[in-house]
Formats: structure tokens, sequence, C-alpha cells
């Protein structure tokens, strides 16, 4: 009865509607934003006009002079000889260019070009010219020494080592993971963890003083006990927090399959399964020319990277992860509500939560400190022992499990954490019900202790 | 069945030496009360006597630290709740919520199925003409409006007993009448009410019996005929026509005359017997010598005039 109204009161409210549908909007841009401001270039054509006084970098095509440069889609080359640069100066604005890229006659010995500009140049764009001006430099140089088939050389000795993580596990198959989508997961369920704990633990500490100050409170408790209604409501508002964070699930992944699919259809095609050993052969042998990477293979080198991160994903035991997560996810949450449910028992109105709050999410936010330096050494003895502290071990734990954990530790953890939920339960129901009676007291964890004490 | 329960067969409610603490003081000193089942019984008391402590103890709200509670001889517990129904003084609901709503969730916290719980509420709606409210916030609501709708929370579950906690606090006269009807029709159905009040009009009108408590204990108790017997100041009320001096002079000096007051209706005056085993005859005789009697009636205490002498005495014994 009380779940039910606590979970159909709040279902219903403005507030949850918007959060449902505003929540996987701003999950989803998250994600997609950087990725699309990665892959989205400048689809402007910027012409670069280039006075090459070294001639170390023109060479004659059929119209004329052409840079060494090679072109890319939205950069192009404009050699222009005999016109000092000053003449550029004052008619550059309108000219339409976007720079001028002087290379000085002694740039073998000087090693440094200029960029006129009237805009700020770019930082791709400069670095761009910088590493081919500096490749063919390099050549030219390596060319003085006059070595036969210099350039041969150069390919075969051109190496770009792939390193790959393959853990072996102990039923004697490799497994392939992505140390960066590890942490991603794991470091994402313990931040969702977290907000949802201190999300849906504060409203059920608005919800036991909205009682408490409506003064409902007494007409509920002669009709069921104390400790009924507590349970009932942390349990109702625990279910309405379950339900927007699976509305978001459900709703973000449609999102973001959705605009994936507008967006960048190439990643969304199904990566294949890759078998470990006889891909390692074949990347071995793709040795590109570094200096002549062109779009084309940025755009299969990102699909690589989808592709690892899907199998990364897949080589996270999903099972454990997705059980351990809901574990984790309702005791984390029903441990914080009780102790919530105390400090809305003990206040008359929100503003004097402040000062009794902060002992209670001084562990939460210890354990996203741990968990941050978790990601980095997951077996260590602090992440250890947070992991296995009730207080902590949700938001920690999270982030240990894709690195895989002992089942012991788990087992310990969770039991501790089940322990520590009921004890806590059984304190706050003991507090709860002396708590909402009391008005006007002054609210100190003093106080508290002494409603514990009351035996009845 | 033991000697106490067979005592309090009678009695819906028996409460025997209670004794309340909170942190340094003391609620409620070895407060016993016995209340019949069918009657209305009234708790009196100043503010902070202890009254409403002892009606959350009865309605297990909060547990007593020594005594206990019988409801019809039988310790009470969880089962009985359903068989309690409580208007705390400080009345309240949920403000975001919906009358119709809450009065359904409140109605099924007492154990009603929604079904009989909206047909009684519709009922009750329409008594109290407030069948417009139903979709409305509590928080729309004026406080009168939402004590009715309290009250019909209350009383809904048609429980045994009634706990009244300042019923009639923040209604007004035409509400008040209208809820000491529906007190006295649902005595009548058989259940049982107790209220506490400072109402002393309320309590001659409504109470068969009432306890008074004062700074947390049992100062008065009783049957309200058998109590105001007990304080019967000797006095009488004549109302005569004739001299007023030969009235002064002529009285027998067993008797007092204690003031005249004259008014269109007469001159009336009232008279005390000294002694007390004196009858009223010996009055009568004695005025129809001096007078001409028009009426003649015996003044008895309002139940007003005994609550300030009892709690005036209690606090004049603990200053000696």
């Amino acid at each position: 009865m009380i779940i039910q109204r606590e979970y159909l009161t709040r279902i219903r409210k403005k507030s949850f509607i918007i959060m449902s549908v505003l929540g996987p909007l701003i999950f989803a841009a998250y994600i997609l934003i950087p990725i699309y401001f990665a892959t989205m270039e400048d689809k402007e054509e910027k012409i670069m006009v280039v006075i090459d006084d070294s001639k170390l970098f023109t060479e004659q095509g059929a119209d004329g002079p052409v840079c060494v440069i090679p072109e890319t889609e939205t950069l192009k080359f404009q050699v222009i000889e005999g016109v000092p640069i000053a003449t550029f100066r004052e008619t550059f604005e309108e000219s339409g260019y976007y720079g001028l890229l002087f290379i000085p006659s002694n740039i073998l010995a000087s090693e440094s070009s200029l960029i006129y500009s009237t805009k700020q140049t770019s930082v791709e764009i400069s670095e761009y010219l910088k590493r081919s001006m500096e490749s063919e430099i390099e050549h030219l140089k390596l060319a003085q020494h006059e070595i036969e088939e210099i350039e041969k050389i150069l390919a075969e000795v051109e190496t770009s080592i792939n390193v790959r993580n393959i853990k072996w596990t102990k039923d004697g198959k490799s497994k392939e993971s992505n140390t960066g989508v590890v942490m991603g997961v794991g470091y994402l369920g313990g931040m969702m963890i977290f907000f949802f704990i201190f999300f849906f633990g504060s409203q059920v500490m608005r919800g036991v003083i909205e009682e408490k100050v409506s003064r409902i409170i007494e007409v509920i408790v002669s009709s069921v006990k104390p400790f009924q209604l507590m349970m009932g409501k942390i349990i109702g508002v625990g279910l309405t927090g379950l339900t927007q964070f699976l509305i978001w699930m459900i709703l973000s992944v449609m999102l973001i399959t959705g605009l994936k699919a507008a967006f960048f259809p190439e990643l969304s095609q199904t990566p294949t399964e890759q078998v470990v050993s006889s891909d390692l052969f074949e990347q071995g042998a793709s040795g590109e020319d570094r200096v002549n990477r062109t779009e084309e293979a940025v755009a299969s080198d990102d699909m690589e990277t989808a592709q690892e991160i899907f199998a990364s994903l897949k080589s996270i035991n999903a099972g454990v992860m997705i059980g351990s997560f809901l574990f984790y996810f309702i005791f984390g949450y029903l441990l914080y509500a009780s102790m919530f449910a105390v400090i809305g028992s003990a206040v008359d109105n929100e503003t004097d939560t402040q000062q009794l709050i902060f002992p209670v999410i001084l562990p939460l936010i210890l354990g996203i400190y741990v968990m941050i330096s978790a990601i980095n050494n997951p077996d260590n003895a602090l992440s250890f022992w947070f992991s296995i502290i009730p207080f902590t071990s949700p938001v920690v734990m999270m982030v240990r499990i894709p690195f895989g954990v002992p089942w012991w530790q788990l087992a310990l953890s969770g039991s501790l954490l089940i322990g520590t939920f009921l004890g806590m339960t059984w304190v706050a129901g003991k507090v709860y019900r002396t708590g909402i009676l009391m008005y006007g007291k002054k609210n100190s964890y003093k106080e508290i202790w002494k409603w514990l004490r009351y035996s009845s | 069945m033991n000697r106490a329960s067979e005592l309090s067969g009678a009695n819906l409610i028996t409460a025997s030496e209670i004794v309340k603490d909170f942190s340094g003081h003391r609620a409620l000193n070895h407060v016993s009360m016995e209340v019949p089942e069918g009657s209305i019984y009234g708790l009196l008391g100043p503010n902070g006597a202890g009254k409403t402590t002892l009606l959350r103890i009865i309605n297990q709200i909060t547990a007593p630290d020594q005594g206990s509670i019988l409801f019809k001889g039988v310790p009470i517990g969880q089962e009985h709740r359903h068989m309690i129904g409580y208007l705390p003084e400080e009345r309240g609901l949920y403000k975001k919520m919906k009358v119709g709503e809450q009065a359904l969730y409140l109605a099924q916290l007492k154990g009603l199925s929604r079904q009989e719980a909206m047909k009684r509420l519709k009922m009750w709606f329409r008594k109290f003409e407030i069948e417009a409210w139903w979709d409305k916030k509590v928080e729309e609501l004026s406080k009168g409006m939402a004590q009715k709708v309290q009250f019909i929370i209350t009383v809904l579950h048609e429980p045994r007993l009634l706990i009244f906690d300042e019923p009639f606090s923040g209604f007004d006269p035409i509400n008040v009448n209208l809820l000491k009807q529906e007190i006295l029709q649902m005595k009548e159905q058989g259940a049982t009410i107790i209220f506490s009040t400072h109402n002393m009009a309320s309590v001659e009108e409504l109470c068969d019996h009432i306890t008074l408590v004062n700074e947390s204990k049992t100062v008065l108790q009783g049957e309200i005929s058998e109590i105001r017997e007990r304080y019967r100041a000797n006095k009488y009320l004549v109302t005569f026509s004739g001299s007023e001096e030969r009235l002064a002079s002529g009285l027998d000096p067993r008797f007092e005359l204690v003031r005249v007051e004259e008014n269109g209706m007469g001159r009336k005056a009232t008279i005390r017997i000294k002694k007390e085993e004196e009858g009223s005859g010996d009055l009568i005789r004695n005025l129809l010598e001096i007078t001409e009697i028009k009426a003649f009636l015996e003044i008895l205490p309002g139940m007003n005039d005994i609550f300030i002498q009892v709690v005036n005495e209690t606090i004049q014994k603990k200053g000696s």
C-alpha cells in the first residue's frame, strides 16, 4: 500500500516525466557530442598561399609551380612566386585566402617557417603543415647521404606497433580487452550508483520531512507501524528510481542507435568478432606510410577502434557485471536511504538537514575518490578495502569488477553490505519512530543517539 | 480469565498505571483510566498535562515506559489498529495529493478494501456536501475544509474506538454542531469515543465519564453526574418578588445570602446552606416566611468551574 502510493505519486509528478525524457537526451548528448565533434571537420575549403623562398617545397607541375605538401580535402595550396610578402599584407583580408605560409630560404638551417594570417590558425592545420614539412626535410636530408633505394629502406623501417591486451583466464581462453573501455564501463557504473544513491536517498529524506511537516505522520503511524512506513517509503522511492533508470537505459540505447545510424553510418556496421590469432599477422603486414595518410585511412582506423571497443565490451563478463551492478545499485541505495530517512525524521524542515547530511555523504564522496584511484590500481590494498567496506563498496567495487574480482571478495563485500543494511535499517527504524514525533528539538547526532537508546 | 480482565470486561479500554518519561520530564505519572464500552469519555486538562501523550499511547504511536493498556481485556496489539480511528490535534494531510485519492489511501491503510472505501467516501462526501472537493489538492483547501476531510478519514472505517484530540478546535459553530451530532450518532451505533478538549460546554453536553489530568497526574475521575454532585456547593438560586432588605434581614443564620441580582425576569438571590447536612426544605420554609418564591433551583457547578477549581487546588497543594 505504502509502496504503491510512494511509487505512483512520484511517477506521476511532472518532474519525473521531464527527467525521464531529458535524462537519456543528456546522456546521449554526452556520448555523441564528443564523437560528433571528433568526426566533424570543417568542410570549408581553405586556400593557403605558399611563398617558398627555399624552393624545396615547390616543383613544376603542368599549370605552374605546385607545393609538394599533399593537399587535403579542405586545405589547398597556391604557390606564388616573385611577389614580396608585404604586397599581401594590406589586401589579405579581402583576398579570401586562409593564410600565407612563408618558407624562408634558410629553412634547412633555421628549421623554422612562418604562417601569416588574419585569423588564428587552427592547431590542426599548423600541426599538419609542421609534420609534412618535417618529413619532407627528413627525406631531403636523407637523400643528401645518397643511400641507394632509400625510399624502399624507409618504407621497410617504418613500423607501427599495435599493443593489444590479451588476458589469460583460468579456463585457458584468451580474452582481448581494451583497458580504456573497461575503465569506462566500471566508472560509469560506479558513478551511476553514486548519483542514484544521492538523488533518490535525498528524495526519501524529503518525503519523510514532508510527512512530518504536514503532520500527517501521526495519522499514518496510528494505522501502520513506523517501520513499515519507513520501509514502504524507501522501497517505493527505490522502485521509482529503478523505473526511471530503466526508462533512461531503454531511451538512451534507442537514441544512441538512432543517432548513430543517422550521423555515423560507418560505425553502425556490425563489428565482426575478432579472432585474436589470425588477426595479428594481418595487422603487422599492413604498414602504412604515415606521411601519406589519407582521410580514408583515418576512417578505417576509427572503424578499428570501434570494433575494438565492441570486442572489449564483450570481453567483460556481462552477466557478472550486470548482476553485481544491480546488486550494489539496490543494496547501496537501501543502506543509504535508511540513513537519509533518519535525517529526515530528525529535522523539522529541509534547511536543517545540511549539518546532519554531511557525515552521511562523506563516505560516498570518499568512495568516488577511491574509485578514481582504483581505476588505475584495481588490485591494491586501498581499492581492496574500500570495496569491502559496505559504505563505499557499491561505488568502488563497480570499477574493480571489470578487471576481475575473486569470488570470495565479491561474496564478502556483498554479505557485509547486506548485513550493514539490515543493521542500519534496524537502527534507523528505532530512531525514526522517535524522531518523527519530535518537533522543535535541536537536531544533532547526540540527540539522535538518545532516541536510539529509548527502549520501546 | 484472570481477575483484571474480568473486571475490565465491560470496559473497552483499560489503562493502568501508565508512566511515560521524556528526557528528564515525566509526561504521565501512574495514570489509570477505564473507558466503558459505548460511552463518550472526556479527557480534560490544561495544556501540557499529558493528554496527547496518553492518547498516543492508546493509539500505539508511542509505547509506555510502565503500565499496560487493555483493549476489551486483552493487551492492545497490532490487530487493534484497524479498530481505532484517531484524529490528532495537529491535523495534517499530504498537501500535494488530491483529496479523494488521499482519503482512499488512508482508508486502505486502515484495512478497508478499495471498493468499500470508495463507497463509504462517496456517502460521506455527499453527507458533508463536499463532493466537489474530490479532485482538489489539499493545499487548495482552507483549514476548516481540510479538517472536515480529515474527520471523514478518521471515522470512515467505522472503528469501535474513536479518539479525537481537540476535535472542535478550528471549526466554526455550525460545524462544531455538525460534529457533535456525528459523535452522538456514532455512540448510538455502538462506538466508544474518547476525546480530549478544553471546551467544557461540549464536555457537559457529550461526555458520560471524564478524567482530568494535571501535571501528568489524574486529579479527577468519574461519571459526570456523580462529579457534579460531588462538587455541589449547596447553593440555590431563588427568584423572588418582594423587598431585598426583608430577605436579607429575615434569613436564618444557618443560611448565607451570597448575592442578589436583578434583571427583567425579576430578582434572583443566590443563597448558600452553610452546613451540608441541612436540607433545602428548611431553606424553603424559611423563605416562605419572608418572601414570595417564584422559582427555586439548586446550582450545580458547571464543568468549567470544577475544572478551574480542581486545577487551582492542585497548584495550591504543590505550593504549600
